[in-house]
């Protein structure tokens, strides 16, 4: 219904995007230079006017028709219905609303809301007929507008692109707003966590069980919301894996950018990107089932005690995603180090490898810590291989052999299944997104100040 | 290589040439015929620092370099002027092998340091540019302080043992290059936040820091103003004293102004060579004197 509407308004103002450049020509003669803007920003200013304020309009009513026609049938509904508590109108309006659109009703439905019914299918044809009428009347309207608008002297052209710059600066906002809008919720769930437990308890505690009673005589359920192992678990595999992407990223930056012929390197690198392609959650059970029995096999053989879910694990397959990211920026700073400071070292006798330490990772270097930081807050943010490879015990351990569990994966087993949304548990979830969500901040702040300033350098 | 005739005076088809070589600036017979591109002039000199005979240059399938062949005299500053494209700062770079970090470009002939052939397999390209150092177009200073842009070849070269003579060879170089008295109070200040002019000092002190043989330089001035290309000038001019330099340059003024011998290029053909003075007031080629009299170039 309201799908054809649509359609026949965006046939509509297309014919009048023609309409109106016909009539830029016809009003401008035989010389098009007359005309203050080109013939297609007429044609474009017709159609917006045809099409925007009944768009709009259309938006307006299909939002708020429903709920005003629900209101026009409560208000019609027989008194011993209307007057019922608030659960059971609601219930019964449902029905009416199932009747209405042709769904399964939980019971034989009575005379009253059978009437009801008819009542509110009528209203939506009424309502439906109008908007029609309204949409309509309304883009014929505007487009009667721009026809009688366009002269030669019309601005066309800024009118156009004051609406393009409005639906631009409409997009770049909804980015913002959003952020601000998960900022705001997860801050406020926080602080409803933060009345349970005391943030002090939350920040210092080395307990990790957030499992709490739900009846008083229930074991196993002490409520211990130390974040503290989780923390330390976060930077223990995150360590690990940054201990495995840097040398390697870096390494392999350095062969790509200075070493390896322009023909290896155009079909090296795009390889190397391909493991930042990959998803997570293959990386996950790769941990898993291959690296994490293997470690434990390996740590057998040595007569280690390795846990079958190992941070080691983890790390190692997390420092292997994350290479990519490492390599392929450093490699992008370091060619951006300019040709003629290369030139100007072999051309005083350096070697290259004098050129490369004493010039090109001096004047690289912001870039090339900007990249890591940018590694390190995708570490600390990546859930699934650890979800799959580090397990779930809150251990508060730098041992890399055993399992340690991380704020995301906890943020995972906090709010999956059923779970009620205002226990300490769940609210728990907000309280370590806002921690990760801040310390992801300063760290992709840090790493934008940072590059900035590398760009600053050479321009 | 072909032998290549030292003295190139051959008439070809009715072309007149001079008789004599460079001896006569004032012969009035020049070559007017434009497809004649051996050399003219005399390429030797009494006391070589460098020689190059048979030199070819190809970037991949394009030969941007001609047999070229010419002597570079000790202790004279050599210009080579011509258009753009025509060869001259490839040939230039030919002189330290900077050409070799051009991805596809091949050098083939004969290019002698000392008697010592420099495209030799035993002749190590490090010390050779320590030997024959080079001053860019733009100037190119490290994004490291002042100090350390001077101390960078020295310290990769050994040449020093401690710190105090590191310092004396810093401010010397900094000093022989005319910059001491600008930079003297802030040499821990990085070097790209000096003045254009003050920045290829920099670039000629670094070069000299690491004292070598020849100097050449690749347009040095043409990113600066006439102030600071004045006293770059002035600075050739007392380096000559010590070192032998090649430069090439757009301005014909400049290579009137501070070279002893000039070359003239032109589409990857060594055109002319001789005496500063003779090429710019008695061209014996068609081609060098259209040039230097501004008809094309």
């Amino acid at each position: 219904m309201s799908f054809y509407l649509f359609l026949t308004l965006l046939l509509l103002s297309s014919g009048c995007y023609y309409l109106g450049r016909r009539r830029a020509f016809t009003v401008a003669g035989d010389h098009v230079r007359n005309l203050h803007s080109l013939p297609s920003y007429y044609g474009a200013y017709t159609a917006l006017w045809c099409g925007l304020p009944a768009l709009l309009v259309f938006a307006a009513w299909t939002a708020l028709q429903p709920s005003i026609i629900l209101e026009l049938v409560t208000n019609a509904l027989p008194p011993e219905l209307r007057t019922l508590p608030p659960g059971r109108l609601d219930l019964v309006l449902n029905d009416i609303k199932n009747l209405v659109n042709g769904n399964i009703v939980s019971s034989a439905p009575d005379p009253a809301i059978l009437a009801a019914a008819d009542h509110y299918r009528n209203l939506q044809l009424i309502g439906n007929a109008a908007l029609w009428i309204a949409v309509m009347s309304l883009a014929i309207a505007g487009a009667a507008h721009a026809w009688r608008a366009i002269s030669p002297k019309l601005r066309a052209r800024n009118r156009v692109e004051q609406v393009v710059n409005l639906f631009l600066v409409i997009s770049s906002t909804i980015a913002i707003f959003t952020t601000v809008g998960i900022i705001l919720s997860v801050l406020f769930e926080s602080i409803l966590f933060f009345g349970k437990v005391p943030i002090s308890d939350f920040l210092l505690g080395l307990q990790w069980s957030p499992q709490t009673a739900l009846r008083a005589d229930q074991a196993g359920s002490s409520g211990a919301f130390g974040a503290v192992p989780l923390f330390a678990g976060t930077l223990l595999i995150s360590g690990i894996a940054m201990l495995v992407a840097v040398p390697i990223g870096l390494m392999s930056a350095l062969y790509l950018s200075e070493y390896a012929t322009p023909k290896f390197r155009a079909t090296a690198k795009p390889a190397l990107e391909v493991l930042a392609g990959i998803p997570t959650v293959v990386y996950g059970f790769f941990a898993a089932l291959t690296v994490a029995p293997l470690l434990r096999d390996i740590g057998t053989a040595l007569g280690l005690q390795v846990a079958s879910e190992s941070a080691l694990a983890a790390g190692l397959v997390m420092g292997i995603m994350i290479i990519p990211f490492v390599s392929s920026l450093s490699d992008d700073v370091i060619n951006a180090v300019p040709q003629s400071m290369r030139d100007g070292s072999y051309a005083l006798g350096a070697t290259k490898s004098e050129t490369i330490k004493r010039v090109l990772l001096p004047a690289a270097l912001p870039g090339i810590v900007g990249s890591i930081l940018l590694a390190v807050s995708r570490a600390i943010g990546e859930t699934m291989i650890v979800v799959m490879a580090a397990g779930l015990s809150a251990n508060l351990t730098a041992n890399p052999l055993q399992a340690v569990t991380t704020v995301t994966v906890q943020i995972v087993t906090l709010l999956t299944g059923d779970q009620e949304f205002d226990s300490a548990k769940t609210l728990a979830a907000f309280a370590l997104g806002m921690v990760l969500f801040v310390v992801t901040l300063i760290l992709n702040i840090i790493a934008l100040h940072v590059v900035r300033k590398y760009r600053e350098q050479y321009e | 290589m072909s032998t290549t005739p030292l003295e190139i005076n051959t008439p070809l088809d009715g072309a007149t040439t001079s008789s004599r070589a460079s001896g006569n600036p004032l012969s009035s017979t020049q070559i007017t015929d434009y497809d004649h591109r051996q050399t003219v002039g005399k390429i030797t000199v009494d006391n070589p620092k460098m020689t190059c005979r048979g030199v070819n240059v190809y970037y991949g399938a394009k030969q941007a370099l001609k047999n070229v062949s010419l002597d570079i005299g000790a202790n004279e500053v050599i210009a080579f002027i011509g258009p753009s494209g025509c060869g001259k700062s490839t040939f230039l770079r030919c002189l330290n092998r900077m050409n070799d970090t051009i991805p596809g470009c091949r050098v083939a002939g004969e290019i002698r340091l000392d008697q010592e052939d420099i495209y030799d397999r035993s002749l190590d390209v490090v010390q050779l540019r320590a030997r024959v150092g080079m001053v860019f177009q733009k100037p190119n200073p490290f994004p490291k302080s002042i100090y350390e842009n001077v101390a960078y070849g020295p310290r990769i070269h050994g040449m020093v043992q401690n710190k105090a003579e590191l310092d004396a060879l810093v401010i010397a170089s900094l000093e022989r290059a005319g910059l001491l008295k600008e930079v003297e109070k802030r040499l821990e200040e990085p070097g790209t936040g000096l003045s254009g002019g003050q920045q290829q000092r920099l670039c000629i002190a670094r070069a000299i820091a690491v004292n070598p043989e020849v100097i050449l330089m690749d347009e040095p001035c043409s990113a600066l103003d006439p102030i600071a290309t004045a006293k770059i000038e002035e600075l050739i001019d007392e380096l000559r004293e010590n070192y032998t330099i090649v430069i090439v340059t757009h301005s014909m003024q400049q290579a009137a102004r501070v070279s002893q011998r000039t070359a003239y290029f032109h589409l990857g053909d060594l055109i002319e060579i001789g005496e500063t003075d003779q090429i710019f007031t008695n061209p014996r080629h068609k081609l060098t004197e259209d040039y230097i009299t501004g008809r094309f170039g």
